[in-house]
């Protein structure tokens, strides 16, 4: 039975929604309100809030010193890229053990997760080994690839979860109704879960366009996405945190806008099996 | 086809071709600084010379330090040339990492570099790196503070006049701190301060046979000394203020002194940025009476990495961007004040840039360091806020770590020393040191 919220319940629970909400936004607003910024007033002790001179000199500054279409694309590419290959092959690896489970599976589901637990930088030397090996350093696949093997654990456990929501004998029908493997997992499957693959794709094209450490490392002159762009403006000597801001701000807006307009698909999905 | 046409396209093609292999796209690593971007600005220039096109990929100093030290190590060639410090350029230049610079051409003038830079960017009597700027670190003071206190900055003051006049110049009803030095943890940041200090009080690193000296009586009379002027004269939380934080608190005219990077003084006397710019005076970083400076000796330079297929086009590009020349295009364009400092001695000759406030106590400083000779007492190795090992930069930072803890009031300064003796011995002997 549903419980009775008060009117003064409903108020307080909103009140705090807004303030945990303002507070997780604040250092991003902070960030686009500096970027409108003179050097001198980014840093000025108090902060100015609102009340400046608003320019838009840093955007120009960092248009004019870096090709900014270049890195949205590579970011495009490398997320894009290593979010659908992710989808793809965990897919298939997510149907078998939530319909097929072994004895292993639980464990192989862990050790997966456990992959996880090692700090990529471990694994830093190999790789760019590798890499040279193939000939593929400062290129668009190899980020693809480690991109996609970085974050399929969490793609196959978040499918894995949602795929576990789903009725065994509506699949059970669709096999006597006489559909082969690849047409239950295409026809049945895939439209049934299509909630949890969105938000799953959301989520970690997300991840992948974030990931500031193989992209900073594996990169050069020709693969190097928005994290680069952003890491080209950093400075330990020499105060340029307007223009900084200009760059990180250039750099969120897209995944920004992305994730504005795909909100009610991402917290349905993340939610999804959360509420029995 | 007729001969003729035969002839012209031959020609046409051999043209082609020669123009493919002579025409290169150089890709550069470099850090965010005022010099690197200016220099990034002026690429066009080498362009329309030489016919090169130049990428640049720009990171944050950490960052690049570790990405370019695993591309060489790997022997990746991702870059055609690289930003190095005084710090890799020895190293790598032992492990043949690097190309020498030992056939630039008559017209680039070796020779016009300055010692100090050319011997820190050398490995046995051959440069390997070719300083695009180079510094010090001197003392940046309040001239309105300094008389409002009733002193007087000498040229070369000592730490004892240093620490008097903090406590007179500091304000704290009106947040004036009398001095703002590094504290923040990290061998770049705060270890590079308490190192060059430390030089001063007669400290060192390691004594001939590479054992720790953090047991000796110098180094707890630095770290007593630092940490009793900052409580009385510096600000609050300095235990996590770097280079930029300390040059935000003097731009905003919260710090009587500054002791730091030669470099910084162009940022501090520029009105765009600084409330106190037509009030910075200049002096030597201070002294012990020991006959050692507190003042380090750095350089940004640009070495090539050994195996680059682009070797003679990256060399074109070390000689313009490190070349008298290069230095009359920034004042062309950006004025004086905004010549990359510290690495030829031709500048400071230069009429027009003896008029810039801080040209000559720059000159002075970057002289007044020796890197071979850091310390009072003699050591094993060289480089004045670093030792030009590859172990320094781990140990260095753990160290630092230690001593941010002591500032920070989290240990004492007895506890901080003990670990800093066994931590840096432990790591000298698992690398066979000792």
């Amino acid at each position: 039975m549903a419980r009775a919220v008060t009117n003064n319940r409903k108020i307080i629970n909103t009140a705090a929604a807004w303030a945990v909400g303002l507070l997780i936004f604040f250092p991003i607003l902070w960030t686009i309100l500096t970027s409108f910024k003179t050097e001198a007033t980014a840093i000025a002790d108090p902060p100015v809030f609102l009340a400046f001179d608003w320019t838009l000199e840093n955007y120009t500054a960092v248009m004019e010193r870096s090709n900014y279409a270049k890195f949205l694309w590579n970011s495009i590419i490398i997320a894009g890229g290593s979010t659908i290959l992710g989808i793809i092959i965990a897919v298939p690896a997510a149907w078998s053990m939530a319909f097929v489970p072994s004895k292993r599976t639980k464990d192989i589901l862990l050790w997966m997760l456990s992959t996880k637990m090692l700090p990529a930088v471990g694994v830093l030397y190999p790789i760019y080994l590798i890499c040279i090996q193939l000939g593929i350093l400062d290129s668009r696949v190899a980020l693809v690839i480690i991109l996609m093997l970085m974050n399929l654990p969490i793609i196959v456990w978040m499918l894995y979860t949602y795929f576990k929501e789903i009725p065994g004998e509506i699949l059970e029908a669709a096999r006597m109704d006489g559909a082969s493997l690849k047409e239950e997992i295409l026809y049945v499957l895939t439209p049934m879960a299509i909630p949890g693959i969105a938000s799953t794709l959301l989520l970690n094209f997300i991840l992948a366009w974030n990931e500031a450490f193989w992209t900073l490392n594996l990169t050069a002159a020709n693969a190097a996405p928005l994290t680069a762009f952003i890491a080209s403006y950093s400075s330990p000597e020499g105060l340029f945190f307007a223009k900084l801001s200009a760059a990180s701000t250039m750099a969120i807006a897209p995944i920004l806008i992305l994730g504005w307009f795909s909100q009610k698909q991402l917290v349905s999905g993340l939610t999804f099996g959360a509420v029995k | 086809m007729s001969f003729t046409k035969t002839l012209y396209a031959a020609t046409a093609m051999a043209l082609v071709t020669a123009g493919g292999a002579f025409a290169e796209n150089l890709v550069i690593a470099t850090v965010n600084n005022g010099d690197m971007i200016r220099m990034q600005g002026l690429t066009q220039d080498f362009t329309d010379k030489t016919g090169h096109t130049v990428e640049w990929v720009t990171l944050e100093e950490n960052v690049l330090r570790q990405r370019v030290t695993t591309d060489i190590a790997a022997k990746g060639g991702s870059f055609d040339i690289m930003t190095i410090g005084m710090y890799e350029a020895p190293i790598w230049a032992a492990n043949e990492w690097l190309v020498p610079l030992d056939d630039l051409s008559a017209e680039y003038d070796a020779d016009d570099i300055l010692p100090a830079m050319k011997g820190g960017l050398s490995y046995e009597g051959t440069m390997y790196a070719a300083p695009f700027y180079g510094e010090s670190s001197m003392i940046m003071y309040r001239t309105d503070l300094m008389e409002k206190a009733g002193m007087e900055m000498p040229e070369a003051p000592t730490w004892t006049f240093i620490r008097e006049a903090a406590a007179a110049m500091t304000d704290r009803d009106n947040d004036i701190n009398g001095i703002c030095l590094r504290g923040k943890a990290g061998w770049g940041e705060g270890g590079a301060f308490i190192t060059a200090m430390s030089n001063s009080f007669g400290a060192r690193w390691f004594d001939e046979e590479w054992n720790a000296q953090f047991d000796t009586q110098p180094w707890k009379d630095t770290l007593e000394f630092y940490v009793g002027m900052m409580n009385e004269s510096g600000p609050t939380g300095y235990a996590t203020n770097g280079f930029n934080e300390n040059l935000n608190l003097f731009q905003q005219g919260k710090c009587g002194m500054w002791i730091d990077a030669t470099v910084a003084a162009s940022f501090v006397t520029n009105p765009n940025d600084s409330e106190v710019a037509d009030s910075v005076g200049f002096a030597l970083a201070p002294d012990n009476g020991l006959g050692k400076r507190s003042n380090w000796l750095w350089a940004w330079a640009l070495a090539i990495p050994a195996g680059t297929q682009k070797e003679a086009a990256a060399k074109e590009f070390i000689e313009w961007s490190t070349s008298k020349s290069y230095i009359e295009l920034v004042a062309e364009n950006e004025g004086w004040a905004n010549v990359p400092p510290g690495a030829r001695t031709s500048l400071y000759e230069n009429p027009n840039y003896k008029e810039v406030p801080f040209a000559q106590m720059t000159l002075d400083s970057i002289l007044s360091a020796d890197p071979n000779n850091p310390t009072v007492d003699p050591v094993p190795y060289v480089g004045i806020q670093f030792a030009a090992i590859p172990e320094f930069a781990g140990i260095a930072t753990e160290v630092s770590q230690e001593f941010s803890a002591v500032y920070a009031g989290q240990q004492s300064i007895d506890e901080a020393l003990e670990k800093a003796q066994a931590l840096t011995n432990d790591a000298m002997e698992a690398a066979g040191y000792r």
